[in-house]
C-alpha cells in the first residue's frame, strides 16, 4: 500500500490505553505503509463529493471508458493507480474496491479501526472521538453529519453486505461502471419493510 | 424458541445480567458465580473476552451457566473470528443447546491485554446478525451452502449505545440490526434516563418496538474508584452524567457503593415505568452476590 498520510497522524501520539504503543521506528514519523485502518478526515466538501458522484455515474460514456480500459492490462493498471492517488488524498482510500463512499457521506468506513460498514460502534466518545484514536473524529460521526448536510442521511439506513477480501487493490470505479458492485447494499427503506432482504 | 424469547413474548418484565467468564480453565468457578443469580434473573449474558481481555470462551461459559440452571445468552463479537469461524461456532453452540445469542462489534484489541493482536472485524455486528438469521430461516450459510439441520431455535439479539454520537442515528442503527434479524436489544449503561427515553421514542416512531424487545442496561457504581474510572472516559462508550457524579461524590467514600446501589435501584424503577422497556440488563459482573438485594430495592420480585 502506498503512502498513508492520515491527516498528519503520527503513530507516536497513540500511546497509552486504547492506542497502539509507540515504537522507536515510528515515533515522530508519519505513518507510512499503513496496514491498520486509521480514521481519515475527507478533504472534499460534501457538496463537491456529491457533485463528483454525478460525474462518476455509470452513464454510457463512463461505461464505454471502463470497458476500453479493462481491455488493456497496462491501461487498467494506470487507471487503477490514478484512482488510488486521487482517492487516497481525498478520502484516505485503502482500495477495498467495494466503494461505500456514495452512501456514507463520503467519509470512508474502511478508515474505521474496526472497518465497520454499517454505522459507528458503541465506543464513540461524547465529542465524537474514535474509540481507538481519541484524537481523531469517528468516520461515522463525520459521515452522518456530511450526509445529513446534503439531505442524504437516509443513505446510512442501507444494510451493507460483507466485503469480499479478494478484491482489495482493484479499481472500484471499474467495478462500478461494469455493474459488478450492484449488491453492495440494500435499499434505504428497509426499516419500514417487514421482511429481511436476502444476504 | 428459547425460554428468554417466550418470557419476552409474554410481556413479562425481564431481568438479564452480565456474567463474565473466568480467567482460568475451571467450569466449577463459573457455576459458582452463576449460582448466586439463580432464581433472580431470567437469563445471563456470557461475555466474549470483554474489553479484549482473554477469558474462558463464551460458549464454554454458557454451557457452565446452563449446567447451573441458568438460561444462557452467548455473546459473540466480530473482533476475533472471521466469517468462517463465527458461523462454525454458532453451529457448535446451537448443537450444544445454547439458544440465545448476542452479537456486537466488540472492543478493539488495543484496549485489552493483547494490544498487538490482529483485529479481525471480517463481518460487522449487523452483518453477523443478518448471517445468523439467514442460517436459521433459510437454512444456509453465507456461501449459500445448505445446513442440515439449520439452527432452528436460535434467538438473536444485538446491542446499542443510545448515548454515543451521532445521537440522531442511534435508533436507526438499532433499526438496521432489527432489520437484519435482532429481536432483542441490550443497551449500554443507562444513567441519563432522559436521553434514553428520547432514543426509545425514536425507536417507537420508526415502528421498531413491535419488532424488538429492549432491555435497558443498568450498572452499579460500587466505589469511589469505580466512579473515577467510569468518569475518566477510559471505558469505551460509557458516560456518567454530572448529577450522578455529584450525588456520589457528596457521600463519604466508604458509602459510595451503597449510594451507587440506590442510584441503580432508582434507575431500574424509573425504566420499568417507560413504555417500550421490556426489562433491564444488569451490567454488574462481579456483583452477583449483591444482585438479589439490588433487585429487591428496585421493587423487582424474584423471577418465577
Amino acid at each position: 500500500m502506498g503512502r498513508f498520510d492520515a491527516d498528519g497522524v503520527r503513530l507516536g501520539q497513540h500511546e497509552g490505553r486504547g492506542r497502539y504503543p509507540a515504537s522507536p521506528a515510528t515515533v515522530g514519523e508519519h505513518k507510512t505503509m499503513s496496514r491498520a485502518p486509521v480514521p481519515f478526515r475527507p478533504r472534499l466538501s460534501p457538496r463537491a463529493a456529491y457533485l463528483m458522484q454525478k460525474v462518476l455515474a455509470p452513464n454510457p460514456v463512463n461505461r464505454a471508458l471502463g470497458a476500453a480500459v479493462e481491455r488493456w492490462p497496462l491501461a487498467r493498471r494506470l487507471f487503477t493507480a490514478g484512482e488510488r492517488q486521487a482517492k487516497e488524498r481525498l478520502f484516505g482510500c485503502r482500495m477495498c474496491a467495494q466503494c461505500a463512499l456514495p452512501v456514507t457521506g463520503y467519509s470512508c468506513p474502511m478508515g474505521c479501526p474496526k472497518e465497520l460498514r454499517n454505522g459507528p460502534c458503541g465506543g464513540v466518545g461524547p465529542g465524537g472521538a474514535c474509540e481507538v484514536y481519541p484524537e481523531l473524529r469517528c468516520v461515522w460521526v463525520a459521515g452522518y453529519e456530511r450526509a445529513a448536510s446534503e439531505g442524504h442521511a437516509g443513505d446510512l439506513r442501507r444494510l451493507q453486505r460483507p466485503v469480499d477480501h479478494r478484491k482489495f487493490g482493484d479499481s472500484s470505479w471499474l467495478n462500478y461502471w461494469a455493474g459488478r458492485d450492484e449488491n453492495l447494499w440494500t435499499a434505504d427503506d428497509l426499516l419500514a419493510r417487514k421482511g429481511r432482504p436476502p444476504l | 424458541m428459547s425460554a428468554l424469547s417466550d418470557r419476552l413474548a409474554a410481556g413479562k418484565f425481564t431481568v438479564t445480567a452480565e456474567l463474565s467468564p473466568v480467567r482460568g480453565a475451571s467450569a466449577a468457578a463459573m457455576t459458582d458465580r452463576a449460582a448466586a443469580l439463580r432464581g433472580w434473573v431470567d437469563a445471563v449474558n456470557l461475555t466474549d473476552n470483554q474489553g479484549s481481555h482473554v477469558r474462558m470462551s463464551s460458549w464454554a461459559a454458557a454451557l457452565a451457566a446452563k449446567a447451573a440452571g441458568l438460561e444462557p445468552i452467548m455473546q459473540m463479537t466480530c473482533r476475533d473470528r472471521n466469517r468462517i469461524a463465527l458461523q462454525s461456532d454458532l453451529l457448535g453452540a446451537a448443537s450444544a443447546g445454547i439458544e440465545n445469542f448476542l452479537f456486537m462489534s466488540g472492543d478493539h484489541p488495543a484496549s485489552g491485554d493483547h494490544p498487538g493482536a490482529k483485529p479481525v472485524f471480517d463481518l460487522d455486528s449487523t452483518q453477523l446478525t443478518w448471517t445468523a438469521a439467514t442460517m436459521r430461516d433459510e437454512g444456509r450459510l453465507l456461501s449459500g451452502a445448505g445446513l442440515k439441520p439449520p439452527p432452528e431455535r436460535i434467538f438473536l439479539g444485538a446491542v446499542e449505545n443510545p448515548f454515543a454520537p451521532p445521537l440522531e442515528f442511534r435508533a436507526e442503527r438499532a433499526g438496521k440490526k432489527i432489520a437484519a434479524g435482532a429481536r432483542f436489544i441490550q443497551t449500554q449503561y443507562v444513567f441519563d434516563t432522559g436521553v434514553f427515553a428520547g432514543w426509545l421514542r425514536r425507536l417507537g416512531d420508526l415502528g421498531l418496538l413491535e419488532a424488538c424487545h429492549v432491555l435497558a442496561g443498568v450498572g452499579v457504581i460500587r466505589s469511589a474508584r469505580m466512579l473515577e474510572f467510569l468518569s475518566s472516559g477510559r471505558v469505551p462508550g460509557v458516560v456518567v452524567p454530572e448529577p450522578v457524579r455529584k450525588r456520589l461524590g457528596a457521600v463519604p467514600a466508604d458509602q459510595t457503593g451503597a449510594e451507587g446501589a440506590r442510584v441503580a435501584a432508582e434507575i431500574i424503577a424509573e425504566l420499568r415505568e417507560l413504555p417500550g422497556v421490556a426489562g433491564v440488563h444488569l451490567l454488574t459482573a462481579g456483583y452477583e452476590k449483591q444482585t438479589p438485594a439490588l433487585l429487591e430495592m428496585a421493587g423487582v420480585s424474584r423471577a418465577d
